[in-house]
């Protein structure tokens, strides 16, 4: 038994006496686990590059090699080009609104408020985010509906005319991010509030010691504090916006089929050519820009962490 | 001057509560204007201007979403999809994770960081590979093919191995001695001691494969396979014209997530402040 305890001390000779349970463990569970990251992770990655480069039709036997045609066509499609367009205007409108609405409500729910109003003003602000979107998206077209639609009889009420907020083309980007705005508040919120937890009150009370108003404390201690959860919000939210396709899908798609150009996305564009007209590998190249385009941002933002450190 | 700073705060207070008021209304309105017209009869809900409650309350909506669109088959595959692929991800998640942490062996860390790296690339960026290699097995329109790309989540790997690396080692080389095998530590151990991470993750995979859309609108083609999420699509699409219809659906799909939520809120915000903490 002393024999024992001695040598559970000594870390060497107990990895030692114990290595092949461990390394049977690891065969078992390690070899499946990794022949599914293979087959349903990295082999696809690296063949979604890889058939980019091929002029590859599902029904076509003859799949020639192309270089770098699928790019250089894609650069001249004007359907790609608006649809790399309105997702980057997407992204962007979208995340930065987004993140600052949820922050200021984040900061007015900070303090504990009587009757744990805070609590009931969270799971209200948090009730988008709990049903799938389509089903929310199903309802906002509904509200944006041009005939019979809520919002034309809210702005009705301001003497505003009706408008088709979803088939109008300088409208409907703009109708979209607003509900994907909706959507997203709650989420980001309950994110800021964790970030604002975290913060040592040691520090609001130095503050306020030192005279800082208000504005000057969420100034120069909340933000500042508060700037690893920003990074980690607007990189969530910018590969979530830039992946956009259901809301597009449901709040667009008319009887006709296409969405119109206005509001076509990257991925909706990838839909169609990949599986609609079964250009794999144009699709690919599509696909692979993605790829480089979310990658290239989180890149992005390790490095400002690590610069943060 | 004491007095008149509270007055200060009392006014700040209420221009605060004035537009948080503001902003709960526009969040929660659209669901209740949802369930307003899926009580309505249809010609009710296109009068003009529009009228907030139903003037003779219908439940007929609700019974035709059933009967003129299969929603019971959807929910069913739903749950066979999201069901499996959850517990197939805590089961690889949790098994692996604990390889990777406190398992030492070779090559370790640059095999972790391979998994990990595919974490941040959303599936629609390699779809099309996964869906030829699915068509080669005769998998389209299939259970197997649905859930197949959603057995297996980086992020659920890199959380259960963040949370099995914080079980003290003494207690698994204790258990070691005592001549456990690692897969008996494994099953009696470390899973009751990652309980927690184990529920936030399982709610976390449940949702997000319960939500996806893309690759069950690639995969199916016919509407006995559909997901819950691609049904209600392809349900408005069908019947967009009719309004209190179509909310009615919305409503049988998005309560019961609500009422789920409103019952679990606090659990469930506390595992998506978990799966927040990943950056």
């Amino acid at each position: 038994m002393n024999e024992t305890l001695q040598k559970a001390k000594r870390k060497v000779p107990l990895t030692k006496r114990f290595w092949w349970p461990q390394m049977l463990y690891c065969i078992v569970v390690l070899i499946p686990v990794t022949f599914l990251y293979l087959i349903i992770r990295i082999i696809p990655v690296a063949q979604t590059i890889w058939m980019s480069f091929y002029n590859w039709h599902l029904v076509k036997p003859d799949r020639p090699f192309i270089g770098l045609g699928n790019y250089a066509k894609l650069f001249k499609d004007q359907l790609f080009l608006d649809a790399l367009r309105n997702t980057t205007v997407f992204a962007f409108v979208s995340v930065v609104t987004t993140l600052i609405v949820s922050l200021i409500i984040a900061l007015m729910l900070e303090k504990t408020m009587r009757w744990k109003a805070d609590t009931i003003y969270k799971v209200l602000f948090f009730l988008p985010v709990v049903p799938t979107f389509v089903s929310v998206s199903v309802i906002w077209k509904w509200i944006y509906d041009p005939s019979y639609g809520f919002l034309n009889y809210l702005v009705g009420l301001f003497g505003i005319k009706p408008r088709g907020w979803l088939i109008e083309p300088e409208l409907a980007l703009w109708a979209i991010i607003l509900f994907f705005v909706w959507k997203n508040i709650g989420y980001y919120m309950i994110l800021f509030l964790v970030g604002l937890k975290n913060i040592p009150s040691e520090l609001y009370e130095a503050a306020s010691l030192d005279g800082a108003s208000s504005w000057q404390r969420i100034r120069h201690v909340t933000l500042p504090l508060l700037r690893p959860m920003t990074l980690f919000n607007l990189v969530m939210a910018t590969m979530m916006a830039f992946n956009v396709f259901a809301p597009v899908y449901v709040m667009t798609m008319g009887e006709q089929g296409a969405p119109s150009n206005p509001v076509r996305v990257i991925v909706f564009d990838m839909y169609e050519n990949g599986f609609r007209y079964l250009k794999m590998g144009y699709a690919s190249a599509e696909a692979t820009i993605l790829l480089v385009i979310v990658s290239l941002l989180t890149l992005l933002e390790l490095r400002l962490v690590r610069s943060e450190q | 001057m004491n007095r008149s700073l509270l007055k200060v705060s009392k006014a700040s207070e209420i221009v605060k509560h004035f537009f948080l008021i503001l902003g709960v209304i526009f969040s929660v309105f659209p669901f209740v204007w949802m369930i307003l017209t899926a009580f309505k009869p249809e010609a009710e809900a296109i009068l003009w201007p529009p009228r907030f409650l139903p003037m003779n309350p219908t439940l007929q909506n609700f019974v035709d979403v059933f009967t003129r669109w299969p929603f019971l088959r959807f929910f069913l595959n739903s749950f066979v999809f999201a069901g499996v692929s959850t517990f197939t991800i805590v089961l690889t998640s949790s098994a692996a994770g604990y390889a990777f942490a406190k398992i030492k062996f070779r090559g370790r860390e640059i095999l972790f960081f391979i998994f990990l790296a595919t974490m941040i690339l959303p599936l629609e960026t390699y779809m099309i590979p996964v869906y030829l290699f699915v068509n080669r097995f005769g998998w389209i329109n299939t259970h197997q093919g649905l859930i197949f790309p959603y057995i297996i989540m980086s992020f659920g790997l890199f959380l259960m191995r963040q949370t099995i690396q914080t079980i003290p080692d003494e207690l698994i080389d204790a258990a070691r001695i005592d001549g456990c095998s690692e897969f008996r530590i494994f099953r009696s151990l470390v899973l009751p001691l990652s309980k927690g991470s184990l529920s936030a993750l399982a709610i976390y995979a449940f949702i997000t494969v319960y939500g996806s859309f893309t690759w069950p609108l690639i995969i199916t083609t016919t509407q006995d396979m559909y997901t819950t999420e691609l049904g209600l699509a392809m349900f408005q699409k069908a019947f967009f014209t009719e309004y209190a219809l179509t909310m009615a659906g919305a409503t049988i799909t998005s309560l019961p997530l609500i009422i789920i939520f409103l019952l679990f809120q606090r659990n469930i915000i506390e595992g998506i402040t978990l799966t927040g903490l990943k950056g």
